[in-house]
């Protein structure tokens, strides 16, 4: 199958701004589900609301855009109803973790086998450059217009606190390393969360005088270093990207069948 | 009616409705007065294959349901008041993407958490407005054990006909009292399951394009068709939209489905209209006391009567115009300050024969309430 | 009896919802009755004077509550002391001699019994006082049989203490034996 035979044609052009990096994420993932040679209609995509959401309408795949905040409990219930299934779920940092964090812990303390993505781009593009969970102490938004006194969360280590089996992080420079990832999630038997750390020039890149989509893209790559390298030893101010965490523990919906196993026995 | 004998209470009549319905996904978060519904389907639905999942919150429940059910699970969830709150906005997405699905609200005191432990039932108003936006909604309530097994069933019958959430509007007596329960034997109670697309793979499949009748053949993710689900306004394939006509298109869809049909969905029962000059109006377990104190009537001579309403919205308020329309009292018992009344004064030809006894001290309003509320009304004094 | 309304009530942990439970269950299932039964939820409900409503009915039962009883039972003197003046008139008043110092001005027909006394005695384990309440309550209103409570007891509880149970049900059968009533209930 060829990469445009992932996506709906019929519904381009996409809503998001040039030198967005949701598109470069779109594209791994359409590189991703190619190399896995699944069926289109074994995926489930589920997604919140925001930029970043609009993502699931563009993949030819069973797509459920949602409300803002909750599409990991929408794609609880339909990964429940059918484990057979894939269930992939794309979000942006202010919808897996503003509003959406509490689902997101529970579903990580839980080890349900959905592939969480987080597109963290640091700010809500959508309503038109707020601060987010992710921007960061320091950084400038329009709700922020002095100094933004929040501190940011780290994805990886809440993910792995709350029980996450597979946890990953790259960014938008690192095309190859993120498809790689999406991939490695997708077959993990487990909750997996993989974050992307992707540009918002138009709203992030702007306010905090970041530069343009090429500067903040290459900003990725000279900030950023594999984990364990040498680099982070003589800089410890460089993020690490790669597998944070990837072990095997009892997956959510394959446990219930222990549950009606015994209901079924009447084992308590 | 032959079928198992039983000796439950209200929630665990809900859940035998349920299961009888054929539910197969149960997501809720533990509620007073609503829990026995989410505890009993802990046990019982793992024993037919069925899954349940307490989830972190009433929100996260609402949605787990909403997924189950696109999925082809016949679903629901469990609440009450707070609960009900937090699942309005998702509720609202049901509605707006037609996924069939069944919210049990057992109305407790509020607002806020209020009276845990008592009767009330002031969540008539929110069950109808709750969520955002003009939109219709289904919200059928009972008041015995026979009734609320009934009306669960149809819960689910009205979700997969109109594709719509429906929500069953119990209150804290009728949930906690034990008395009997006739489970009918299997296919006695016509069940209606999910209308499949005849559409064949490879095929254009249009997921949101109703038939000629209204109805909206589905097709369930995971099967063959691929398509796009979602909150905003859409076109018939799902994807979204602003276009000014089809928004106009959807959102008179939605509600006309329902409103066009309030005297298929509407379900009432009836007592002594025929000679009554006083007409009781009451639903739930109001009811009970209410019909109580109208046999008590009846014994000396006195011509009351009494409608119990089932289906509380669509509001058949022409249905409501005629059975009153030779009263010369219409008196609505209910347990919060007059939630169905104003939409009843809205209904009858003559409003000011219209009145209100009610009762909203956590106590359950008995029949003697009812016949000193109304000596007071007829101006007969206490 | 065409219709007879009781009050269980005592503390919790002596058993009166479930003994409440039992009684309606039996009348239902095995005696084609009609019953309702009710209680008081909460965390009031839990500690203090606990509390069960049942109908017991030839016929449809719409209002489900009791505000006066036919038969109140009561297990503790906080019990007796919240609810000795619900009886309707004529109504019969049943408590536990080792639990409850009865008034003389009530104006309902008092029935002191030794069921806690007796139970530790024959039995000694006071877990089956409720059983026993039960037995008496049968005896005097002639409400259900015997074997219908034996019943609903096979289909609730462990086997092994069927046998406890039913010694206790006769135990409080027996105390009752002087005290059946020829009619019970109104209309």
């Amino acid at each position: 199958m060829a990469i445009k035979d992932w996506i709906r044609e019929r519904f381009f052009p996409h809503i998001w701004c040039p030198g967005c990096g949701h598109g470069m994420v779109l594209n791994a993932l359409l590189h991703t589900f190619e190399s896995l040679g699944i069926s289109k209609n074994e995926i489930v995509m589920v997604s919140g609301i925001g930029c970043s959401s609009r993502i699931s309408g563009y993949v030819d795949v069973h797509t459920l855009h949602t409300i803002h905040g909750r599409a990991l409990a929408f794609a609880t219930g339909v990964k429940m109803s059918r484990p057979d299934l894939n269930v992939i779920v794309p979000m942006g940092d202010g919808d897996a973790l503003a509003i959406g964090g509490n689902h997101f812990i529970h579903s990580a303390r839980r080890n349900i086998n959905i592939n969480a993505i987080v597109m963290n781009n640091r700010v809500y593009g959508m309503t038109g450059g707020q601060y987010s969970p992710l921007s960061g102490y320091g950084t400038l938004a329009t709700t922020a217009p002095f100094i933004n006194i929040d501190h940011a969360f780290d994805i990886s280590r809440l993910s792995m606190a709350a029980g996450a089996t597979f946890v990953a992080r790259t960014t938008t420079y690192h095309t190859k390393q993120m498809s790689e990832l999406f991939k490695e999630a997708i077959l993990h038997e487990g909750f997996s969360v993989v974050e992307v750390l992707t540009q918002c020039p138009t709203y992030f890149g702007r306010k905090n005088k970041a530069g343009n989509a090429v500067e903040m893209i290459k900003s990725f790559k000279n900030n950023t270093t594999q984990i364990g390298s040498k680099a982070k030893e003589q800089n410890p101010d460089l993020i690490e990207r790669g597998i944070f965490l990837q072990k095997d523990l009892p997956e959510y919906s394959r446990e219930y069948d222990k549950v009606i196993e015994r209901a079924k026995t009447k084992k308590r | 009616m032959t079928g198992t004998l039983k000796f439950v209470q209200g929630n665990e009549a809900c859940v035998e409705g349920a299961l009888y319905a054929g539910l197969q996904f149960f997501a809720g978060y533990p509620i007073t007065p609503s829990t026995e519904i989410a505890e009993t389907l802990a046990s019982k639905l793992p024993q037919i294959g069925g899954k349940f999942i307490q989830m972190e919150d009433e929100i996260a429940s609402m949605c787990a349901i909403i997924g189950a059910s696109l999925t082809g699970s016949k679903s629901m969830t469990a609440t009450s008041g707070p609960g009900f709150s937090l699942m309005q906005e998702a509720l609202g997405y049901a509605i707006m993407a037609e996924i069939p699905c069944v919210i049990a609200n057992v109305q407790r005191g509020g607002p806020s958490t209020g009276l845990p432990t008592k009767v009330a039932q002031g969540d008539v108003m929110q069950a109808r407005w709750g969520t955002h936006g003009d939109h219709a909604i289904v919200v059928l309530t009972a008041s015995n054990n026979q009734d609320v097994f009934n009306i669960t069933i149809e819960a689910f019958n009205v979700a997969e006909t109109y594709r719509t959430p429906v929500i069953l509007l119990f209150d804290e007596v009728v949930a906690h009292m034990r008395e009997r329960l006739t489970v009918p034997e299997k296919n006695e109670i016509p069940l209606v399951e999910r209308l499949q697309t005849s559409v064949k793979e490879g095929v254009d499949y249009h997921p949101y394009l109703p038939r000629e009748d209204g109805r909206l053949p589905m097709s369930d993710f995971g099967g063959v068709h691929r398509y796009n689900v979602t909150g905003l306004y859409h076109d018939m394939w799902g994807f979204p939209t602003a276009t000014p006509a089809i928004v106009d298109g959807l959102i008179h869809h939605l509600t006309d489905k329902i409103r066009n049909n309030v005297h298929v969905i509407t379900k009432f029962k009836e007592y002594y209209l025929e000679d009554s000059s006083t007409v009781l109006i009451s639903y739930g377990s109001a009811a009970r006391s209410a019909l109580h104190h109208v046999l008590n009537r009846r014994k000396r001579g006195e011509n009351i009567g009494l409608i119990e309403l089932q289906t509380l919205w669509p509001f058949h308020g022409e249905l409501i115009r005629e059975k009153c329309k030779n009263a010369r009292l219409i008196v609505v018992v209910e347990m919060n300050l007059g939630q169905l009344y104003r939409q009843v004064k809205m209904a009858v030809d003559r409003p000011e024969r219209v009145f209100l006894a009610n009762r909203v001290d956590g106590v359950f309003i008995t029949p003697t309430d009812i016949k000193n509320m109304l000596r007071l009304i007829q101006g007969r004094g206490v | 009896m065409e219709r007879c309304r009781l009050v269980f009530s005592g503390s919790g942990g002596q058993g009166v919802i479930t003994a409440a439970i039992i009684l309606a269950e039996s009348a239902v299932i095995y005696e084609g009755l009609v019953a309702v039964q009710s209680q008081s939820y909460g965390p009031e409900a839990r500690g203090g004077a606990t509390r069960s409503d049942i109908i017991i009915s030839e016929s449809e039962i719409f209002f489900p509550k009791v505000t006066q009883p036919n038969v109140l039972v009561c297990l503790t003197q906080e019990a007796y002391n919240k609810f000795y003046t619900i009886p309707r008139p004529g109504g019969i008043l049943i408590t536990d001699s080792h639990y409850v110092e009865t008034w003389k001005k009530v104006d309902s027909r008092q029935i002191e019994l030794p069921l806690y006394q007796s139970v530790i005695k024959e039995i000694g384990k006071p877990i089956v006082l409720n059983i026993a309440m039960l037995g008496a309550v049968i005896k005097i209103t002639h409400l259900v049989k015997p074997e219908s409570i034996m019943k609903t007891l096979e289909t609730r509880i462990n086997p092994e203490f069927l046998s406890m149970n039913q010694t206790a049900l006769e135990l409080g059968m027996n105390l009752a034996e002087d005290y059946a009533m020829e009619w019970i209930g109104g209309h």
